[in-house]
């Protein structure tokens, strides 16, 4: 049995390091998903953040600009699903006094 | 907890540090446009200080820091920033969350979406930060005697 875990974990070890080897060089401006159109020939969203958001936003630092700018909604979505979770709390951890009975 | 016990030097070194994690994480939150970083990080730095001071003195010490009673409505104040940021773009004629519509004076659309991002992120840290601390308050309830 403990053979057979090692195998599996062998196994998906091989298939990872296999499909690693596809992989894009990091920072190669050659990428697909830096390319200004994709291989259908439609603009490519990224492109435009990357070139774009420092002048739509006086903003250097690019991931601030789409989290904060492009997905605000998203992230509006977020805080309020921390803030949900946190209110939850309230209910499941605090500790009632028992009732005595 | 069946013991407890208080440590002075642990107590004296979580005053130490609580100060400057609190102020490294205005840092995180306020230079986000420039460095890595933002309201989530920043939030959870800001409630590892208030939380280093609640394990090491007890609740009866860090009530002086920060009362329990705080917490929900700091984290509804951080929702109301975010949410209240969008609405008034609305009022001004653009859609929500559009900071570039945003009645500040004297200034253009790029530098308005700068400081737009800055003030929901400000929102986005007290939210973070209340959130933390008050899952500890929930937590420890009943169970801290120190």
């Amino acid at each position: 049995m403990k053979l057979l875990k090692f195998a599996i974990l062998a196994l998906f070890a091989g298939v990872l390091i296999y499909a690693s080897n596809d992989l894009p060089y990091r920072g190669d401006p050659d990428n697909l998903m830096h390319a200004e159109r994709s291989i259908t020939d439609t603009p490519v969203k990224g492109n435009y953040f990357i070139q774009e958001a420092y002048n739509d936003a006086r903003t250097p630092n690019m991931v601030t600009v789409v989290l904060g700018d492009y997905r605000s909604i998203d992230t509006f979505g977020e805080q309020v699903v921390i803030f949900t979770a946190g209110l939850i709390t309230i209910l499941v951890l605090r500790k009632q006094r028992r009732r005595e009975e | 907890m069946k013991e407890q016990f208080q440590s002075p030097i642990v107590l004296l070194g979580s005053r130490l540090l609580s100060p400057y994690i609190m102020l490294f994480g205005w840092y995180v939150i306020i230079h986000g446009h420039y460095s890595p970083g933002g309201g989530f990080q920043g939030g959870a730095l800001l409630a590892a200080s208030v939380l280093l001071i609640r394990v090491a003195g007890g609740t009866r010490l860090s009530s002086l820091q920060l009362r329990e009673v705080i917490n929900t409505p700091m984290a509804t104040l951080g929702v109301a920033i975010y949410f209240l940021t969008g609405v008034v773009a609305v009022l001004a004629g653009g859609y929500f969350l559009d900071y570039g519509q945003l009645p500040i004076p004297g200034l253009e659309a790029a530098w308005l979406r700068y400081y737009g991002i800055l003030i929901i992120e400000v929102g986005i840290g007290l939210t973070v930060m209340a959130i933390l601390i008050m899952i500890y308050d929930n937590m420890v309830k009943g169970e801290d005697h120190a």
